[in-house]
């Protein structure tokens, strides 16, 4: 176990996978030179060099597409995107292609792909720079999508995305690249299932991606008033984790979903949806949910917060269902 | 069609094997899909049917000159760039068909034809779509040091307009890429045409702004389109750096199977008939000497021979069952798991 941040976390995890595979090269803007605008790739130039760590042009379409073909022709791209807003330019070679080519040409085709990119809001950077939109790409079979929440997920879960035979699209919620935790020793992951972060008895708060932080402090102020919740971290946005969460809720009776996304549509209409589906009859109460307000997000402060699913919005929603 | 001007190319230099052949190639595409069309009308095709009527010399033209390990990307006007670059006809008119003996087991169709054997990435319904697609495919080759094979990429005049080729001729030429871009320019973006679309329509223009060599020629003259890209093929492989090609050509037919022809006059379609590449070449070869009317009935006969086995084929072809509708939506291999999730 050591203090290590998720953002030292996924540059450990992108050096091991250089350091393994000689099939792995990174490339998006600024992920060389300038060393990534999270500072993931920090130093990664220096070690692999420009043609493993290659920063392109400002073409989100251009380079995400050719990472599809770098994928066809044998090789393990990691495209960075610098947000997901930037990756709405790159959604045709991800949904129109890297989704499409197994099953379209009758299984003659994969795409190892992996493609990475920071989401969501909390930096006052106003409506193009804050959204989460991990739904839009979750919505699309024949891709997988993650959402590390965890240091030990950022550290882990790019080997088995690269792994994936087919293209995985993994979200890094931008308030996370400096959480520090102790990472353990064994730090592996898997990337079908969700995790079970807190585990409780009387109500199931599930979540994901930049969310998980507020809702285990949420869980925290519950316990310290009595109220004793479970956490599901979804970490597997696509495919669902569908036996995990109704475990979950058979157990508590009761559930409250937190995500960042905007409500119509939502990653977090799904999770309801399933849960109906799943287990309507073990259920004591309506399930509830934390969106974020619909509204382009703001860039002033107390406004931006005032968006966002907060502690108290989560405390109060628990409490709702709770009926206390 | 001045380029015929500019490219006096005598079928003596090429020899009688080689004018056969590529007269073979250019009536196997034009026979296949005059069935399809007959097909379509008898509802045994269905979806959009893209036809190449008129543009077969543009494939006839480059594919040969292709090695087989070269990476070949296409449109959705790509019948006769399957059938050239070696899928057989019976797997494409099963995949008309629909069938799940077609080479994209039935999923594809017309727009989506693909083989993984013969490098031929399809088959693409996204305008522009294949040109990023062949980028990475020739980075990949560049990363793996394969300095023998190219990647060709096929599109419209249309992919101009989209971002996609601009983002991609940069890229490329970038990064010194071994792609021949090969743009088949009928004058026509499905009914608006490259004047009322382009403030540029000199396309070679457009390469020239990414520092990327650039020819044109008459795309009807299977003999010109074979020599130039044969140049540009050789510049690309040397040099380790891609090239922009530009083909003048026309289709004969509709954009797809409904089309009222609305945005082009009948004058003009009959004009660029009188350059059929099938029928000019025929004529060539026979001022030539080098092919007799018998000759070419055999071609005919045997691409039309050819053509109703692939029907009988398709016809005798089965459905996918319902019960694999969800197959190779994901590949079938479960991700490493490493012991001790993080759970």
């Amino acid at each position: 176990m050591k203090k290590t941040t998720y953002r030292e976390a996924l540059r450990a995890a992108h050096r091991e996978a250089l350091l393994t595979d000689p099939r792995v090269f990174i490339m998006g803007e600024d992920v060389g030179r300038y060393g990534g605008s999270y500072a993931v790739t920090m130093g990664l130039l220096a070690e692999f060099g420009e043609a493993r760590v290659r920063d392109t042009p400002l073409s989100e379409l251009g380079f995400v597409g050719a990472g599809v073909g770098a994928a066809l022709g044998g090789m393990r791209p990691i495209v960075e995107i610098m947000t997901v807003n930037f990756s709405l330019l790159a959604l045709d070679p991800i949904v129109n292609t890297a989704a499409t080519l197994g099953h379209m040409s009758g299984g003659q085709f994969s795409v190892p792909l992996v493609v990475r990119m920071a989401t969501g809001a909390g930096r006052q950077l106003a409506a193009q720079h804050s959204h989460s939109l991990e739904n839009w790409y979750a919505h699309v079979p024949g891709i997988r999508v993650l959402a590390p929440a965890t240091v030990a997920d950022a550290r882990g879960m790019l080997g088995p995305a690269l792994a994936d035979p087919d293209t995985v699209v993994i979200f890094e919620h931008a308030q996370l690249y400096n959480l520090e935790e102790d990472l353990p020793d064994d730090w592996h992951c898997d990337i079908t299932h969700a995790a079970v972060r807190r585990a409780g008895t009387q109500l199931s708060l599930i979540t994901y991606g930049g969310s998980l932080p507020k809702t285990m402090q949420a869980a925290e102020v519950l316990a310290s008033e009595g109220i004793d919740v479970e956490v599901i971290d979804l970490r597997v946005l696509r495919p669902l984790d569908t036996a995990t969460i109704a475990a979950s809720v058979r157990k508590t009776h009761r559930a409250v979903v937190v995500d960042e996304g905007w409500k119509s549509g939502s990653l977090a209409a799904e999770v309801m949806a399933r849960i109906m589906e799943e287990c309507f009859y073990d259920l004591d109460a309506p399930v509830a949910r934390v969106c974020s307000e619909e509204v382009p997000m703001p860039y002033a402060k107390h406004l931006e917060e005032a968006a966002l699913p907060q502690v108290p919005k989560i405390v109060a929603a628990v409490k709702g269902v709770l009926n206390v | 069609m001045s380029a015929d001007a500019l490219n006096p190319l005598d079928p003596y230099t090429h020899g009688r094997d080689f004018c056969l052949a590529r007269m073979r190639d250019m009536l196997r595409i034009r026979r296949f899909e005059e069935r399809c069309a007959q097909l379509y009308g008898e509802t045994k095709i269905r979806g959009f049917l893209h036809l190449y009527i008129g543009e077969e010399a543009v494939a006839a033209g480059v594919l040969p000159n292709l090695r087989t390990d070269d990476n070949v990307l296409a449109t959705y006007r790509e019948h006769g760039h399957a059938l050239l670059r070696g899928l057989s006809m019976q797997s494409i008119m099963a995949e008309m068909y629909g069938k799940q003996e077609g080479c994209s087991r039935g999923r594809g169709g017309s727009m989506h034809l693909f083989d993984r054997a013969n490098h031929f990435y399809g088959g693409n319904a996204i305008v522009a779509g294949g040109l990023p697609l062949a980028v990475g495919l020739a980075l990949a080759d560049q990363l793996g040091g394969r300095k023998d094979r190219v990647t060709v990429c096929f599109f419209g005049e249309g992919a101009v307009a989209e971002g996609a080729f601009h983002e991609s001729m940069n890229l490329a030429a970038l990064w010194k890429l071994p792609v021949l871009f090969v743009c088949e320019n009928n004058l026509y973006a499905m009914g608006t045409a490259l004047a009322r679309s382009e403030a540029q329509i000199a396309l070679t223009v457009k390469a020239a702004g990414y520092n990327m060599p650039s020819a044109q020629v008459n795309g009807m003259h299977v003999l010109a389109v074979h020599d130039v890209a044969r140049q540009a093929l050789d510049q690309v492989r040397a040099q380790q750096s891609p090239f922009f090609l530009e083909l003048h050509t026309y289709r004969f037919r509709a954009h797809s199977m409904y089309d009222a022809e609305l945005y082009r006059d009948k004058a003009e379609v009959e004009r660029w008939k009188q350059h059929d590449p099938i029928t000019t070449f025929a004529e060539r070869l026979k001022a030539a000497q080098m092919m007799s009317d018998d000759d070419l009935k055999a071609i005919d006969r045997a691409a039309q021979d050819e053509v109703e086995a692939a029907v009988a084929f398709a016809e005798a072809g089965t459905w996918e069952p319902v019960e694999q509708l969800l197959r190779d939506v994901t590949t079938p291999a479960v991700p490493t798991v490493a012991a001790g999730s993080a759970s």
